[in-house]
């Protein structure tokens, strides 16, 4: 039986070798890429709005709404920027510390510093509100009133926090791929470390810094759920838009179209000028003050810094993140736990949502896993000529630094035009759409960084290009691949203004936790801890196996 | 009066040594060459003289100085990497002065010594190119430039020429040497080139495992070699096992596989002893036929090259052992493989051994 699976495998393997010999059969495949991305991926969040522009009118008739709706788009980007900027700052010296540093410990710290990342943001949001918020939990306790109330500033310290880690993981990421050589030529020609990092390793890495700080804004622009559940009275645009479409007040479709189109066409701007400008930024790298930045070198200043790195890492991102542990511990030895295992009451809803978000994530993370490979190749080998696969390579990423609820609002009005897909379809497709860009890019980069000698020297071979791609590219590829399925996965579970922007009935677990919350459906302070813990603890789970996966040899 | 000393410097990383209990000295002004195999530890010993890492074990002194837990900054040292290491953001002439400017020297300084340093490699039409932009000799020389701008009075080159085509790496050896003696510098120069070694040095030390096995003229080490590798390592050789059988007021007998006999004038072996006997290529000579007399064993070529300058042979002997013998290619007569021939060993130019006790093969191994 074996020997008759594995000669019908080998024959299926050399089908598929003799199919990608044929040009055209390649041709369809990358057609259907390329269809895929724009019908399903980039048009529907960009073309919905376009529908609507008629009720935009609405808004210029409600001076009330429109001065609502400018303060909210104007604390979207100052929260944006502000936070970007505060997160380079404190993420640098964490990544610095981990790049430069001996113990066997940093291996856990960067786990550690992982963490953030992968809890969904609701759970974050709710976590850091117990601790800094709530009057009868957390360190504000101590004090007998909130020490951070609801408002902006919470939704800075959340927005730090989880996008933290990612500005973190770029920096280390960029630090290892560093060659130490140029730093070391920088010391031995008589420059102190903090001289040598400033003139010689900061504008090497750039470009990376860069990319931090535009994924930190990405994020921070367009996150909803840990937001909405911070905000209190204070809106920046997700919240807004939330808030509209849960009061559902006059003319409030006019103000979801304007504020989705504002959000969309300033992000788009910000990040175009970045693109463009970014490369020609120069750092001042011929000025240099020998004895302060030597006092800067020293081994106490750099022990404070080290310090303090660990004290922020610990006080403002950690502790905060997890500190939901502790009503989820209650809960278990109150018997809530019970309660939600026996699945009675509210945690029917509960279950039911969790197993929705998490298959959606898995059916969205499938889809775009198949439909972003061959998209990656187009674009890191660049199948189409450089001109249009540098446009793709662009318009990727189109649907990251859109804020997720204004795309959401775009995609549901573009999809009622279409009555006969259901609901789960709309919340598929909109999954759909936020994740795909974290696998393309993650794979794009992959793929480029695989040496095109391999690719030639396999053809020399006597290799298929199916046979190239099974034999070379996925091996070698294989470790980003299955970090780029587990990053898309993590984004799905998390998500959760393009959730609440498309779903009437359906509910995701990040949407249920937000109704919680809130008190939609009244829940204990218990039960909210221990619905959060199960997705922490779930997205645990998801990180040590993607840990276990992703350490590759290669 | 830069000179350099180690004493029983040892460098472990995790469990490899890469460094073990090293002691070195390098003179003032002298141009002095580390060399042996991939990871024998000679990369190791530049970085730690530069204070790129720091010993685990042992003092390190630059000029007298202890530097041992001196950063690299405080050194006075100019490092030239195998990949040059310029900053890609910066221009040649940047690149150049980016020493007397992170030590903060005057404007006027710092513009004379890029003016001069950038002048003195040829290339000062080419200070606004980035790197990118320069040719690997040329970014060669930039890196040289760069590492002497910072008025470096010790000069510590890693593998310098190791990137260049073979006719640049062989014109460069000797104009690097001229700086280095023009200047009046100390330079300690790592290589795996042998060749390259002996040309541009005044001493060379051998390194394997981490250990040096000898520190010499080039001549010392090509005439007398104390250690077997370093017989194979500079120059080539032959290596024939056998025992001593006689010792007299002349030298000594050593029989060879097969009974073969050969008499060296070496008179510091044992009799009994088991050897092995080195011998050069250059210093062995064949004659059409067989013919007898001292030293001379009968054999056939087994195969034959014609190298441009030399032409090779590899002589079975009668005992069933392989001998390399090398000819000037416009001396004398060529023979053909197949042909009959005798070869004739010196008494002298040869070099005996203690058989190794973990074997030859493993003695002369390069990994």
């Amino acid at each position: 039986m074996d020997g008759l699976i594995t000669v019908k495998g080998r024959n299926l393997g050399r089908f598929l070798e003799v199919l990608s010999s044929k040009r055209s059969i390649r041709s369809l495949i990358y057609a259907c890429t390329v269809i895929f991305f724009f019908a399903l991926i980039l048009l529907p969040p960009i073309l919905g709005i376009l529908l609507k522009w008629n009720l935009i009118g609405q808004i210029f008739e409600n001076s009330n709404l429109m001065s609502r709706a400018m303060s909210a788009i104007y604390a979207s980007f100052a929260i944006a920027l502000f936070v970007s900027i505060i997160d380079v700052v404190a993420g640098l010296p964490m990544a610095w510390f981990i790049w430069k540093g001996k113990s066997k410990w940093l291996s856990v710290l960067d786990t550690l510093a992982d963490i953030p990342f992968i809890v969904p943001t609701v759970a974050l949001g709710y976590s850091i509100w117990l601790f800094w918020s709530n009057e009868t939990q957390g360190i504000s306790s101590l004090f007998g009133a909130s020490l951070v109330s609801p408002g902006w500033l919470l939704i800075i310290l959340v927005h730090f926090v989880f996008s933290y880690p990612a500005v973190v993981r770029v920096m280390v990421g960029a630090l290892f791929d560093y060659k130490r050589t140029y730093e070391e030529a920088s010391r031995t020609l008589g420059a102190a470390p903090v001289t040598a990092d400033r003139t010689v390793t900061f504008p090497i890495l750039k470009t990376s810094f860069i990319a931090a700080f535009t994924l930190a804004f990405a994020r921070s622009i367009s996150e909803t759920g840990a937001t909405v559940i911070v905000a209190g009275t204070f809106e920046n645009g997700p919240v807004l838009i939330n808030n509209l479409k849960t009061t559902q007040q006059l003319g409030y479709e006019g103000a979801l179209v304007f504020v989705s189109f504002i959000l969309i066409a300033v992000s788009c701007m910000i990040f175009a000028t970045i693109m463009i400008l970014g490369p020609k930024l120069k750092m001042p790298v011929r000025k240099v003050w020998p004895v302060a930045e030597r006092k800067l070198s020293s081994h106490g200043l750099t022990n404070l810094r080290n310090i303090s790195t660990l004290l922020v890492f610990f006080v403002l991102v950690l502790i905060p993140s997890l500190f939901v542990a502790l009503p989820a511990i209650y809960a278990v030895l109150n018997g809530t736990l019970n309660e939600a295992l026996s699945s009675t009451g509210i945690w029917q809803g509960y279950w039911q949502s969790l197993s929705l978000s998490y298959g959606v994530a898995f059916v969205a993370t499938l889809l775009n896993t198949v439909a972003g490979l061959p998209m990656a190749i187009l674009i890191a080998r660049k199948r189409l000529g450089v001109l249009p696969s540098t446009i793709l390579d662009v318009l990727v990423n189109i649907p990251m630094i859109v804020p997720s609820i204004a795309l959401g609002v775009s995609l549901s009005i573009f999809w009622n035009n279409f009555p006969f897909i259901p609901e789960i379809g709309l919340l598929l497709f909109a999954h759909l759409s936020i994740t795909y860009p974290y696998f393309v890019r993650s794979m794009t980069a992959a793929i480029e960084r695989v040496d095109m000698d391999l690719e030639e020297a396999s053809k020399t071979l006597g290799a298929k290009p199916f046979a190239v791609f099974r034999t070379i590219i996925l091996p070698l590829t294989k470790y980003s691949l299955f970090a780029g399925a587990i990053m898309m996965f993590t984004r799905s579970v998390s998500e959760t203004g393009a959730t609440l922007a498309v779903v009437t009935e359906l509910k995701t677990a990040p949407v249920l936790l937000v109704e919680w919350v809130k008190q939609i459906v009244p829940a204990s302070p218990l039960e909210i801890g221990l619905g959060c813990g199960f997705l922490i603890i779930l997205s645990f789970v998801i990180l040590l196996i993607s840990r276990g996966m992703v350490r590759g040899r290669y | 009066m830069p000179e350099v000393r180690l004493e029983n410097v040892t460098k472990k990383y995790g469990k490899i040594i890469a460094v073990k209990n090293v002691n070195l000295h390098v003179h003032d002004k002298e141009y002095f060459s580390l060399i042996g195999p991939s990871g024998c530890g000679k990369t190791t010993l530049l970085r730690l003289i530069a204070g790129l890492v720091q010993p685990d074990e042992g003092k390190i002194f630059i000029e007298n100085k202890l530097v041992t837990h001196i950063p690299p900054e405080d050194r006075g040292i100019g490092f030239v990497f195998q990949t040059y290491a310029l900053f890609p953001h910066m221009n040649a002439w940047d690149n150049v002065t980016y020493g007397p400017r992170v030590k903060a020297w005057e404007e006027e300084k710092r513009e004379r010594i890029g003016r001069e340093m950038l002048e003195m490699v040829k290339l000062y039409e080419r200070a606004d190119a980035i790197p990118k932009e320069l040719s690997g000799g040329m970014m060669q020389r930039v890196a040289l430039a760069r590492a002497l701008a910072a008025d470096a009075k010790l000069l510590l080159l890693d593998e310098p020429l190791g990137a260049l085509d073979a006719k640049i790496r062989f014109r460069l050896r000797y104009e690097l040497r001229k700086l280095v003696k023009d200047l009046g510098l100390t330079a300690v120069h790592v290589t795996h080139d042998q060749g390259e070694a002996m040309a541009i040095s005044d001493r060379i030390a051998v390194m394997k495992k981490g250990k040096i096995l000898q520190v010499g003229t080039p001549q010392k080490l090509y005439m007398k070699p104390q250690h077997v590798f370093v017989v194979n390592f500079i120059g080539e050789s032959n290596f024939l096992e056998g025992y001593i059988v006689e010792i007299n007021g002349k030298g000594c007998a050593i029989e060879l596989r097969g009974g073969v006999i050969v008499n060296v004038v070496n008179q510091t072996r044992n009799k009994g002893e088991r050897v092995v006997l080195a011998v050069r290529p250059e210093t062995l000579s064949i004659e059409k036929g067989h013919k007898k007399g001292l030293n001379c064993i009968t054999g056939h070529i087994e195969r034959f090259r014609f190298e441009g300058t030399d032409v090779r042979y590899e002589v079975r002997l009668k005992n069933d052992d392989v001998v390399v013998v090398v000819r000037p290619a416009l001396m004398g007569e060529w023979f053909n493989e197949g042909e009959k021939v005798t070869a004739c060993f010196p008494t002298d130019k040869s070099y005996l051994f203690t058989y190794p006790s973990l074997g030859l093969r493993s003695e002369l191994a390069l990994e």
